[in-house]
């Protein structure tokens, strides 16, 4: 293992293909938020970094649905979820996809309520109603029946378009302040959160500052995965010997629940973390209690860390009382260490299974030592 | 030395694999339910024995049903298969609900136990609940529908069922002994590669899916043929019926769709078995190619579960209003458009896959086009409703059902094809109860009104209605329960998958799901008893005129049960609907002028062999008892060679004066009976012959 961290080399990130539609993907190409929301926040007027479309949406749409949101997610103060986001990517999400009920219920109330109707109305002992057996086509019908349709999916794939590439989780986040880089790991039942501009990583938890962007390169040295965190934006997965990126931000201080949605074994539904946006003073006060109170993240500490155990258990391991509960920090973590996990599948001979965290032989061969 | 010989003998089965010991070993709850169900199995087939043993059926059995090539009886062994399946898939459900409704403090199912409840549940349902359904009633109807004597390749059709039953057999042993995959029903690697999963679990769920998927492939080239060769003189295509048209559209899916299954199988198998490394971690394996190749199969497989369903509504739309089906071309066109585009959009299932935001965009586009066709078909339906005269008989309270529910499962659908929102509910509890909005409103109630809307014509008398609307209403009742809170724990961030979760504003949603379980399962009850009851009562509901619901196309001009050679001569076809048209005009049961002896295909132990050597290269293959692979697969290659060589030794002649006695003894049957009313549909007054009513026109 030491040997494939050594090896690394950091030009895989822009390697990644799917069979058949070979890709590569750059980083940082254009900006989440239009320049419309530029000169909003030079003329000081709204809130930091949204659209007028969003605020509109946010308002309005916080009314309308205020009703629904309380019924969705009760009165749990826990539940920080898409229902209820905390970021510019998720809200977005969050107005596109009441816009495009509304838009699709002028398709689909209709038949709601017409089949009820029409059942009663023309029911077997209804003679009053009119009977037409052989009546069986009407030009005049049959042309809203298909361009309705038709003009509801045209509507809905412009909004498609736009927001599909202007919440394409690849793209950064536009700010004054440059994006906090995050590095993240998916190991069999945790996410090790890699800070690579401080050194240090932490399991269980992941703090960034508010009203900052989160840049995030991920990647897993086990089973693929998939990275989530509802209240602040949408999910990726992780895939060893690959990278891809996901772009977040968080509009206020809090703790937003995140996980891994992919299925991976036993310990998969203990596979969640805390997000924490925090202030940039607590973040960089935060960043200095990991630097001195964190277990050294070496090969031979990050080969224990990696083989199949959940968040509390890491933290069983590798833990303090200083540390929170469930979550693990770590520091002098080697700046080459995320890409090394990358690089070690892409070698010339096959990684033995006693080398490939998540396998049967791996944890067979730390639990013997 | 004695172990080495037992090895070569049981490859890697051990007493450890044995899963009806283990509550004696390890009595705790989860292993309880383990070694329950196996017992269940076990018993089942010991019961299903000693009554065949009892009542003497072994032979009628086995000459009449397992060597049989009519398609009719083919079909009806495909659905008891479905509804065998349909009853253990049922059950996995309802323990995975009764899991994640105690899922807050744990539950009583073990994470590795729930992840193989929902691998089993989820391959059952679509490969041996679904497929054989939908399978079943294409083999019963469309033969009927076009007026052809059989299927074209009736010795292949026999093949089809015992590849399909040796699969549902492996997944029925895999209850019994040694573990099923934790992969879920995607099977996705590298997690099912054999570093990950050594076990057996994945393997079987491999030769399940590959055995079946190659009975289905072969079904699918058995009727593209049937349909396009064997329809009788003057069926066009545009005079087939609906449910024959969808038929055809399935097929040539089921032709296109399941070979990228079978390839990833076998790829994943040589992954497996042989060391490759098409879908490792390392050396060049790549899970994505994996991940594109099954959703080139799964999401045109998505189509090939709802089309039949379509076709039967659109069937029992029609009949139960009274009317003609409304937009009969545009229903045609609809249909084969939505067949089409479900080979371009199988990228939605991964959106979330890292590719590039065109690629999405153009995938999420491709996939809301295919809402056009499908709401077209339901605004047809509903026309076809408009001025007619419903009748709200149980096939038509699944269609009503149907209609109101599906079009909500199309918004979510309209919502899970836009990357934005997949981004937020893509694995998640949301995407379940999608499907399932899908999949229960949509196939399984199709194929319930199907089964009760084509059962008197296999079987000569109705299923009871009482215990049907019982039925019905339950399935209803239980499917809103159970999956409409999923839709709200997907949104608030519940993962699918998960055996139990901390957050506590889930638990009230899934105590409302767990109610709905229990509904289901009295649907389910219901199912039994409905039919118990209508076999007690069958005389009751005698179907002796063939045509119980005043229906319009040729099948309801055969008597109940159809004879095995279906119509005593080849009928000619002037019109769609043919058989209403001459009901109308008051020719519904003419004789024919001359009668010719007829030949069909003799019987055939092709299926049989298939069932039982394909099981056992299946099992051969899993527990690596390779002696039993080869064997079986020699038996299975000698057999189908000597088959081929030797071609169909016992043909069957049926002389035209046994034809024509056998066609004026129904003839005179049918005269005596009195025709009835629609307001007397299921009364025991019904014996299948329809009285013509004309009903005032009513002032505007």
């Amino acid at each position: 293992m030491e040997q494939s961290l050594l090896s690394s080399n950091p030009s895989v990130r822009s390697c990644f293909c799917l069979a058949g539609i070979v890709e590569a993907k750059s980083a940082g190409c254009g900006s989440i938020s239009c320049v419309k929301s530029a000169k909003l926040r030079i003329m000081g007027s709204g809130p930091k970094r949204r659209t007028m479309r969003l605020q509109f949406s946010r308002r309005s749409l916080r009314l309308l649905l205020a009703g629904s949101v309380v019924l969705l997610t009760g009165c749990s103060d826990k539940n920080q979820s898409f229902l209820t986001p905390d970021g510019p990517v998720s809200a977005l999400e969050h107005y596109h996809m009441w816009l495009i009920t509304l838009i699709t219920l002028i398709v689909v109330a209709p038949v709601v309520v017409g089949v009820p109707l029409l059942a009663w109305r023309y029911r077997y002992g209804n003679t009053r109603a009119r009977y037409a057996p052989n009546w069986d086509f009407s030009t005049a019908l049959e042309w809203p029946m298909w361009l309705v349709p038709v003009a509801i999916v045209a509507v809905l794939s412009v909004y498609l378009w736009i927001y599909t590439h202007e919440l394409d989780p690849y793209r950064s986040i536009a700010a004054d302040k440059p994006p906090l880089r995050v590095q993240v790991v998916g190991l069999d039942w945790k996410w090790l959160f890699i800070y690579p501009d401080y050194h240090i990583a932490t399991v269980g938890e992941m703090a960034f500052p508010q009203d900052r962007p989160v840049s995030m390169e991920l990647t897993t040295d086990t089973v693929m995965q998939s990275f989530m965190i509802p209240a602040l934006g949408g999910q990726i997965y992780a895939m060893p010997g690959m990278v891809t990126r996901l772009n977040l931000e968080a509009d206020r201080t809090g703790e937003f629940e995140g996980m891994n949605t992919q299925y991976n074994g036993d310990g998969f539904h203990a596979q969640h973390f805390q997000a924490v946006a925090i202030t940039p003073q607590d973040f960089d006060s935060w960043v200095k209690t990991v630097q001195h109170n964190g277990a050294a993240l070496n090969p031979t500490s990050y080969g224990i860390l990696a083989r199949s155990s959940t968040p509390a258990e890491v933290h069983n391991q590798f833990g303090d009382a200083a540390m929170p509960k469930d979550i693990t920090f770590f520091n002098d973590v080697a700046s080459r260490l995320f890409a090394g996990i990358v690089m070690r599948y892409h070698g010339d001979r096959a990684v033995s299974p006693a080398e490939e965290p998540g396998t049967v032989a791996y944890n067979a061969k730390l639990a013997s030592k | 030395m004695s172990h080495s010989f037992w090895s070569l003998v049981f490859g890697r089965l051990d007493f450890d694999s044995l899963d009806f010991l283990k509550a004696f070993f390890h009595p705790d709850l989860n292993d309880v339910i383990v070694s329950g169900a196996s017992w269940v199995v076990i018993l089942g087939a010991v019961v299903t024995a000693a009554l065949l043993t009892w009542f003497r059926l072994w032979g009628p059995l086995w000459s009449k049903w397992l060597i049989s090539v009519d398609h009719k009886r083919i079909g009806v062994m495909y659905i008891v298969l479905a509804l065998i399946m349909l009853a253990r898939g049922v059950l996995e459900g309802v323990v995975m609900r009764a899991q994640q409704a105690d899922g807050l403090h744990g539950g009583f199912v073990s994470a590795d136990h729930f992840a193989q409840l929902f691998s089993t549940h989820g391959t059952i349902m679509i490969f041996f609940m679904a497929m054989p359904f939908l399978t079943g009633l294409i083999n019963i109807v469309v033969p009927l529908q076009i007026g052809a004597r059989d299927v074209s390749f009736p010795m292949l059709n026999s093949l089809s069922l015992g590849l399909t039953v040796s699969g549902a057999m492996l997944v029925m042993i895999s209850l019994v002994i040694g573990d099923f995959s934790t992969g879920g029903w995607t099977a996705y690697p590298p997690y099912t590669e054999p570093d990950f999963q050594p076990g057996a679990g994945v393997d079987y769920w491999i030769w399940a899916v590959t055995l079946a998927g190659l009975g289905s492939t072969l079904t699918g080239i058995n009727f593209v043929v049937t349909i396009l060769k064997e329809r009788a003189p003057g069926m066009t295509l545009l005079r087939m019926p609906i449910f024959t048209w969808n038929a055809l559209c399935t097929s040539l899916l089921l032709v296109f769709a399941m070979p990228p299954l079978t390839v990833a199988g076998l790829m994943l198998a040589a992954d497996r078995y042989l060391g490759f490394h098409f879908f490792t971690n390392t050396l060049g394996g790549n899970m994505m190619n994996y991940a594109n190749l099954f959703w080139q199969f799964g999401h045109p497989e998505v189509y090939i579960l709802i089309l039949p369903a379509f076709g039967v509504y659109g069937e029992v739309i029609a009949t139960f209003s009274g009317k003609r089906l409304y937009g009969y071309v545009t229903l045609v066109i609809a249909t084969m458009a939505i067949g089409f585009l479900s080979f371009g959009v199988w990228l939605h299932h991964f959106f979330t896959m890292g590719q590039d935001a065109d690629v999405n965009a153009v995938f999420g586009i491709a996939t809301m086009l295919i809402g056009i066709p499908t709401g077209v078909k339901v605004y047809d339906w509903m026309a076809t409703m408009f001025r007619g005269r419903i009748r709200f008989s149980v096939p038509m309270v699944y269609a009503l059902a149907f209609m109101v529910l599906f079009v909500l499962g199309g918004l979510t659908g309209i919502l899970l094809a836009n990357p934005t929102v997949d981004f937020q509910v893509h694995n998640t509890l949301f995407l379940v109860a999608h499907f399932h909005n899908m999949l229960i409103p949509g196939t399984l109630f199709g194929m319930l009104a199907g089964y009760t809307y084509w059962f008197p014509k296999v079987f000569g008398f109705r299923l009871n209605d009482r215990w049907g609307y019982i039925a019905a209403f339950s399935w209803i009742i239980g499917y809103f329960l159970a999956f409409m809170p999923l839709y709200a724990v997907g949104l608030m961030g519940m993962t699918r998958r998960t055996v139990s979760y901390t957050n506590s504003a889930f638990e009230p949603w899934f105590l409302v799901a767990g109610a709905g379980a229990f509904f289901v399962t009295v649907a389910l009850v219901t199912l039994c008893v409905q039919l118990y009851v209508s076999i007690r009562d069958r005389e009751l509901t005698r179907d002796i005129g063939g045509d119980p619901w005043n229906a319009r196309t040729l099948e309801w001009a055969t008597p109940s049960p159809v004879p095995a050679y279906n119509f005593p001569v080849m009928p000619h076809i002037h019109a769609l609907d043919a058989f209403a048209v001459a009901k109308e005009a008051g020719f519904g049961y003419q004789e024919p002028t001359s009668y010719s002896d007829i030949h069909l295909p003799g019987n055939t132990w092709a299926g049989v062999i298939a069932a039982v050597f394909g099981t056992a290269l299946g099992f051969g293959l899993v527990w690596h008892m390779w002696w039993l692979a080869w064997l079986s697969l020699a038996v299975l290659a000698v057999s189908l060679i000597a088959r081929a060589l030797l071609g169909d030794r016992h043909p069957v002649k049926i002389p035209a004066t046994e034809v024509r006695r056998q066609y004026r003894a129904w003839l005179e049957k049918v005269r005596a009976v009195t025709p009835v009313t629609r307001a007397l549909e299921w009364d025991h007054r019904n014996c299948g012959v329809a009285a013509t009513e004309y009903f005032e026109e009513a002032a505007e």
